[in-house]
């Protein structure tokens, strides 16, 4: 029986990652659902860009690949096309993979890429220290908005539904065990799946926001946390303030290579 | 894949994708640009009938980094773009240096800063293909001067981007691009065809090295899925397991690393042609379309009576140093035409310590530098 460990490189740590800041819970959840899915490392292929969730591949004994600043998208999508068999996972923050890489995700999602985005949204741009991204909220301090942010964020799971992703959801870090069920969805599923999880950033956003302490953060998006069964039934107004979590798309569609590849087989069959 | 030899009138457009075929290349990952989009276009009709796959991407920068997944997923990988594309790959092409990942790329040169005359032939990207991403490395470029180079030559592309793990540009131009001649799609043999090094039998994961800095070739690259080894790449300085390492150490030996597997194997990877150069007096050296027109040119002046020759270079990058020595130290004019303002010249004066008169004879208006254009600027020259 396989566990998280397997998929582990334990001299590299302890991480890089500020403390209370949840990017930890995201990087064990990943392994984790390897070791239940029992996959062998050698078919998992781990594409991450740049930014503090970029930094995930560093921990793991898989095939890695780092990559430049918001196009850890396109990277995946030649490694999906390139190799039918393998797992393919990418790592990326909420810069990385919906503000320089935002048109990839919308291009991908549409193109229906066999991998699984796992985008680890803390609402800021953490590692070059603090500057506001696409999911900034309205209003937020942040080092280059000092006086309050005048733009809207991006809602990164409708942004790829509407792109037309096979399956989307999000977790918040508090519940782990949802944030596992997930995952395990989306890496199960043939196509284009995304994974948000609204992760704390206590160090360069909740500071400035006056958010508490990690603690804090992580209870406070746990408590305002409501399934998106339930939100079904709620007005806009009961939903002001509050995180949908839970899967908001789960409808298979056939992926790009497998379409492709029945051109493939029908010239090999001398169809043209 | 062409069996025996198979003669076709076709644009180096499209030969240089029957000879990236040939070279084992059965992955494509680009966005149409004039000149250049008879390559995707060719692309996307052949490729699947070998087996190989074309996406187009949603841009230049997404066509590179596809390119460099399905390399590192072990698919020998070429893309096509002209000037503005090529801009727009540059920090993906700089990915693909740190991380030591073979793939192609096609330049189909036009006019240019920005959109300039699209449609037109120029040579103006020499230093795009040199310098164009951030930090000292080494590349390697080749410019293909006829249809049929298009075809044989991009085999020879793919061959050193596998061997020195590097991409390999193809420097071509719209005159090139679009110029239809008699091509034969030569069987390629197996043993013409260079793949990327693989880790020796019987060695372990743990023994596994994929990159070295001790010599001046680059260790071996299992692609993702083999299911005997695990392996890593990153943009960030590595150590020799491609893990990231950022000391000072590690950032000095790789810098060096990066510059001299190209540098120091200058002579397995220059290429270059040579014409009447044995008795000449005046030596044309020239590479693409203009080489075409410096031929024609030295046949003129031969024919008065001049000791004209010609040195092609079909190697850019790294520069053919030890032949451009050679011939400065012969001769007494050199004469550079390119459809730029003397980027090739620039490069041929650092190495003048020999006194040569130096004459460029540069057209940048969109339209072929003719053979008479050359004499007039030899002509202007000696006035």
């Amino acid at each position: 029986m396989k566990t998280y460990k397997d998929y582990m490189l334990f001299n590299k740590l302890p991480h890089t990652w500020c403390a209370g800041c949840s990017d930890g819970i995201v990087l064990q959840a990943i392994p984790d659902v390897f070791a239940e899915l029992g996959w062998d490392k050698h078919t998992i292929a781990l594409v991450s860009g740049i930014g503090c969730f970029g930094r995930v591949d560093d921990f793991l004994d898989i095939n890695c690949m780092h990559v430049t600043h918001g196009r850890a998208i396109p990277t995946a999508t030649g490694i999906a096309l390139a190799n039918p068999d393998l797992h393919v996972v990418v790592t990326m923050g909420d810069g990385d993979g919906t503000t320089i890489g935002g048109n990839h995700l919308i291009h991908a999602a549409r193109r229906n890429i066999n991998l699984t985005a796992i985008i680890a949204n803390n609402y800021i741009y953490g590692q070059t220290g603090g500057q506001y991204s696409g999911t900034t909220p309205l209003g937020s301090i942040t080092a280059t908005s000092p006086y309050g942010h005048v733009e809207p964020g991006f809602d990164i799971c409708g942004l790829a539904a509407a792109a037309g992703a096979s399956y989307v959801a999000r977790a918040v870090p508090g519940n782990p065990r949802q944030l596992r069920k997930l995952i395990k969805e989306g890496f199960l599923t043939k196509g284009f799946a995304l994974i948000e999880v609204m992760v704390d950033c206590p160090i360069q956003y909740g500071r400035m926001n006056k958010q508490g302490d990690a603690y804090a953060m992580l209870k406070h998006k746990l408590d305002v946390s409501v399934p998106v069964e339930k939100a079904k039934l709620m007005t806009e107004e009961e939903l002001e303030g509050m995180i949908i979590t839970g899967c908001f798309v789960n409808k298979p569609r056939t992926d790009y290579y497998t379409e492709y590849k029945k051109i493939i087989d029908k010239l090999s069959l001398g169809g043209a | 894949m062409p069996v025996g030899n198979n003669v076709q009138f076709i644009e180096g457009n499209v030969a240089v994708v029957h000879g990236a075929i040939a070279a084992g290349a059965r992955f494509y990952a680009g966005y149409p640009i004039s000149p250049s989009s008879e390559i995707a276009e060719s692309s996307a009709k052949e490729l699947p009938k070998h087996g190989g796959m074309y996406v187009q991407m949603e841009d230049e920068i997404s066509s590179i980094a596809a390119l460099l997944g399905a390399s590192v997923a072990g698919k020998k990988a070429y893309t096509a773009t002209s000037g503005p594309g090529f801009s727009l790959m540059q920090e993906n092409i700089g990915l693909g240096v740190m991380s030591e990942i073979p793939v192609v790329i096609i330049n189909v040169q036009r006019c240019g800063p920005s959109t300039a005359a699209a449609t037109k032939p120029a040579q103006g990207d020499i230093m795009q293909a040199r310098w164009g991403t951030h930090g000292d490395h080494g590349i390697i470029a080749l410019s293909p001067s006829s249809a049929q180079d298009c075809y044989d030559l991009i085999v020879t592309a793919f061959n050193l981007s596998e061997k020195y793990r590097v991409p390999t540009i193809f420097l071509m131009d719209e005159i090139i691009g679009h110029l239809r001649e008699s091509v034969t799609l030569r069987e390629i043999k197996p043993s013409e065809i260079i793949n990327r090094k693989q880790p020796e039998k019987g060695i372990s994961q743990q023994e596994l090295k994929t990159y070295c800095y001790d010599g001046n070739l680059p260790g071996p690259m299992p692609p993702f899925g083999d299911p005997n080894f695990l392996s890593r790449t990153t943009g960030s300085t590595h150590n020799e397991k491609g893990e990231f390492c950022v000391t000072p150490e590690y950032i000095h030996k790789s810098t060096l690393f990066l510059t001299e597997k190209i540098e120091k194997n200058c002579e397995d990877i220059t290429i270059t042609r040579s014409y009447n150069l044995d008795n000449a007096e005046v030596a044309f050296i020239s590479f693409g379309c203009s080489a075409r027109s410096s031929l024609d040119a030295m046949e003129m002046l031969r024919s008065r009576g001049v000791k004209v020759g010609l040195l092609q270079l079909i190697t850019i990058w790294p520069m053919p140093e030890k032949q451009i020595r050679d011939v400065l130290s012969r001769v007494k004019t050199i004469v550079v035409p390119e459809m730029n303002l003397g980027q090739l010249a620039g490069e041929i004066r650092k190495l003048n310590d020999y006194g040569c008169d130096i004459i460029q004879a540069n057209r940048v208006d969109g339209v072929l530098i003719s053979p008479q254009d050359i004499l007039n600027a030899m002509e202007v020259r000696s006035l």
